[in-house]
């Protein structure tokens, strides 16, 4: 489907580091010497409006959650330039507000490879023709970000902007208006960012976990990069699993099986009722046969999101978890869109009387109800996430939910009685 | 070309008129806002308008009160 | 001539000041979401803003005809700037300062989606200082201002807006205010 031809005129005269780990291959809190010595020096200046055949080649997605085509971002940045004389150039943006709690692969990514995260930014702002460039994340991410910055000539233009530490923060349009205007809340999507975005130029926002990839792919190729992974995902990812043996964060091919990923983390699965794939906004399976995949049959596959996986011991209630998860994400709703702002909270209390003690079976029909209700129903995709996280909870624990109902549920922490 | 009626939700503040006037493409939700009837993959953001109802959701768009409706000829939607 | 001029300044004047009670009354009605019993929502909005210019205009023909009046004399800076005028010129200037809000409140109205509705509604908030200082400007500068029926009027007309402006704070003052108030954690 993918052509695989593209290829830049090869500058860099070494190999891509082999097998999955990619991204981290300089090692602990690379700096720019070691960073160049395992990975050549960047190629910049063959970089051009090619770049976006080569990232096409290599089917790289989005690793910020929504996996959309990275090709095609950059292309309709590109393509939203008017070619006037006195054109104001587009803005790059790599985002590092990692706003989900269970993740923090973009902070171990911002401390230990920022220089990867930089060549990544140069190299998109090079495909575009890009103007300003900004480095925006969490205070966690910062000093290593500046440290880096310091350490080279060729990123003067990039300015670095601190994101608040809230859930939403990383969204596309908030991470605009946050840079532009202050507070790090999602606009309204009337218009694409590619086309009106920061001041209202073409602006392209990429994860930086994207932009690392990125890097690697203007030095080694889009074949190199699909050496890894399968078809529908080529590559590596960066996933943060989380769970009772503590956090772990692995760089995995894309595709890869659920339960290896969570063996490679040191979880054994025997003791494991499901996993949260996909974060706050993601879906709860139980870890069967299913490979992490932006694209495939849901039986099957499940999204990775921005590469979060959380096991749910056996011991602790599905749908206690998830209701705290609810309550929670009621709470971080930006309360600008009244679906979202009075429906999250009705989904929260609804949920949090199931998983503590109510009885009514009415009470999975009225979830069901709001969920439809507020999906597509705002100007950010927050009340869409939490319908989907409720709606796999009632699947995923069905039997729990059955339980509830019936007053038997087995696993209550005795948080409440 | 069909029209889209977009909501800018976070302009609205569901004080119904547009649904008033648009009873067959839009319901009220349980706190008043509009709340379209079919949804156009999965997104219920900008609402299709057939050319039957273009003249009320013009009317619409100029008397929202929250400025929070707009006619177009084709959805952004998500894209980023 | 003169005498029907000086007559028609201060009836178009009074009629004004009802107008634009009523503009309110009816605004703050649009405001809570509500139809008024068969007359949808959208009709009140069109409502609202049909007394409103129905009332500026004759606030400018109560303007006009004192401007030609020989009596009153108006020039047009006592029209624009306040408390200039020759005759009670602090009861003529509050006229003045409420024809200027109105003149605001009109203009950004009619241009509301050029301008957003950030001030839109910031001018439009004016509204509520224009109506009492337009009151006060009928009492102390009308000829029939301290007359027992105008008092009463007034006196009337004050209540209702006061009456509504409670409403306007009070907690249900919304339509959908009872959802809401469960829905927020
Ligand atoms: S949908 Fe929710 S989180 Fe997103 S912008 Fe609207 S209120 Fe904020
Ligand atoms: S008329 Fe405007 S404010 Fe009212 S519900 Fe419709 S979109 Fe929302």
């Amino acid at each position: 489907m993918t052509p695989v031809t593209a290829e830049m005129p090869k500058v860099v005269d070494r190999q891509g580091p082999s097998g999955t780990h990619r991204l981290f291959a300089a090692g602990n809190d690379a700096g720019l010497a070691e960073h160049v010595q395992t990975f050549g020096a960047l190629p910049l200046h063959g970089v051009d409006a090619r770049l976006i055949d080569v990232v096409e080649a290599s089917g790289l997605t989005g690793r910020g959650g929504a996996a959309f085509a990275s090709w095609r971002k950059i292309a309709a940045t590109v393509d939203a330039r008017s070619g006037a004389p006195l054109e104001r150039k587009p803005v790059v943006i790599a985002n590092g507000a990692e706003g989900e709690p269970l993740s923090f692969k973009d902070k171990a990514l911002l401390a230990h490879a920022p220089h990867l995260v930089i060549d990544g930014l140069l190299t998109a702002a090079r495909a575009v023709s890009g103007g300003q460039l900004f480095i925006y994340a969490t205070d966690a991410g910062l000093p290593a970000v500046e440290r880096a910055l310091a350490q080279r000539h060729d990123s003067r233009s990039i300015r670095l902007v601190a994101a608040p530490e809230t859930f939403i923060s990383g969204e596309a349009s908030a991470v605009v208006n946050g840079i532009a205007n202050g507070p790090a809340l999602p606009t309204d999507h009337r218009r694409r960012l590619s086309e009106s975005g920061f001041k209202g130029r073409p602006t392209l926002v990429l994860n930086v976990e994207t932009l690392a990839h990125m890097a690697l792919i203007a030095r080694y190729g889009s074949a190199w990069f699909r050496t890894e992974g399968s078809d529908r995902d080529p590559g590596t990812r960066l996933v943060s699993v989380s769970g009772p043996a503590g956090d772990r964060l692995l760089e995995v091919a894309g595709d890869a099986g659920l339960g290896d990923v969570l063996s490679s983390a040191d979880i054994d699965t025997s003791s494991i009722q499901a996993v949260l794939v996909g974060g706050y906004h993601g879906r709860w399976v139980r870890p069967m046969g299913y490979r992490l995949s932006p694209t495939g049959p849901a039986s099957h596959t499940v999204r990775p999101g921005a590469g979060v996986v959380h096991a749910l011991p056996d011991s602790v209630c599905g749908l206690e978890t998830t209701a705290q998860i609810v309550g929670y994400l009621a709470n971080e709703s930006a309360k600008q869109c009244g679906p979202c702002m009075y429906g999250l909270p009705a989904m929260a209390r609804v949920l949090n009387s199931l998983a503590y003690g109510g009885r009514d079976p009415q009470l999975v029909r009225e979830l069901g109800r709001l969920s439809r209700m507020v999906t597509g129903r705002g100007a950010c995709h927050h009340p869409d996430g939490a319908a989907q996280l409720v709606g796999s909870a009632l699947e995923a624990f069905s039997a729990e939910v059955a339980a509830h109902l019936a007053g038997t549920c087995t696993k209550r922490m005795g948080r409440r009685s | 070309m069909s029209e889209t009626l977009h909501i800018d939700w976070t302009r609205c503040d569901g004080r119904g008129l547009c649904t008033e006037l648009l009873p067959t493409l839009l319901d009220r939700d349980d706190w008043g806002y509009p709340l379209a009837k079919r949804a156009t993959n999965g997104d219920r953001s900008n609402v299709a308008v057939r050319p039957a109802h273009s003249e009320a959701a013009r009317e619409a768009v100029y008397l929202c009160p929250k400025m929070a409706l707009s006619l177009a000829n084709q959805v952004a939607g998500f894209g980023q | 001539m003169d005498n029907a001029l000086w007559a028609f300044g201060r009836v178009s004047g009074i009629i004004s000041l009802v107008l634009f009670t009523g503009t309110v009354l009816v605004g703050v009605l649009a405001r809570s979401g509500r139809p008024l019993l068969v007359v949808p929502r959208f009709s009140v909005t069109l409502i609202h803003r049909n007394i409103a210019l129905l009332a500026t205009a004759f606030l400018v023909l109560h303007v006009g005809s004192l401007m030609l009046d020989s009596y009153a004399k108006l020039n047009v800076t006592d029209v624009v700037v306040p408390f200039l005028g020759p005759f009670r010129p602090f009861w003529q200037g509050l006229g003045t300062v409420a024809f200027d809000l109105v003149l605001a409140v009109v203009v950004t109205s009619l241009l509301r989606h050029r301008i957003g509705p950030r001030t839109f509604r910031a001018v439009h908030w004016f509204t509520y200082a224009m109506w009492p200082i337009a009151l006060a400007h009928a009492i102390g500068n009308g000829t029939n201002g301290t007359s027992r029926w105008f008092l009463l009027l007034a006196a009337g007309s004050a209540a209702v807006v006061v009456g509504a402006l409670a409403w306007r704070v009070s907690a249900n003052f919304l339509e959908t205010a009872k959802t809401r108030q469960g829905g927020l954690l």
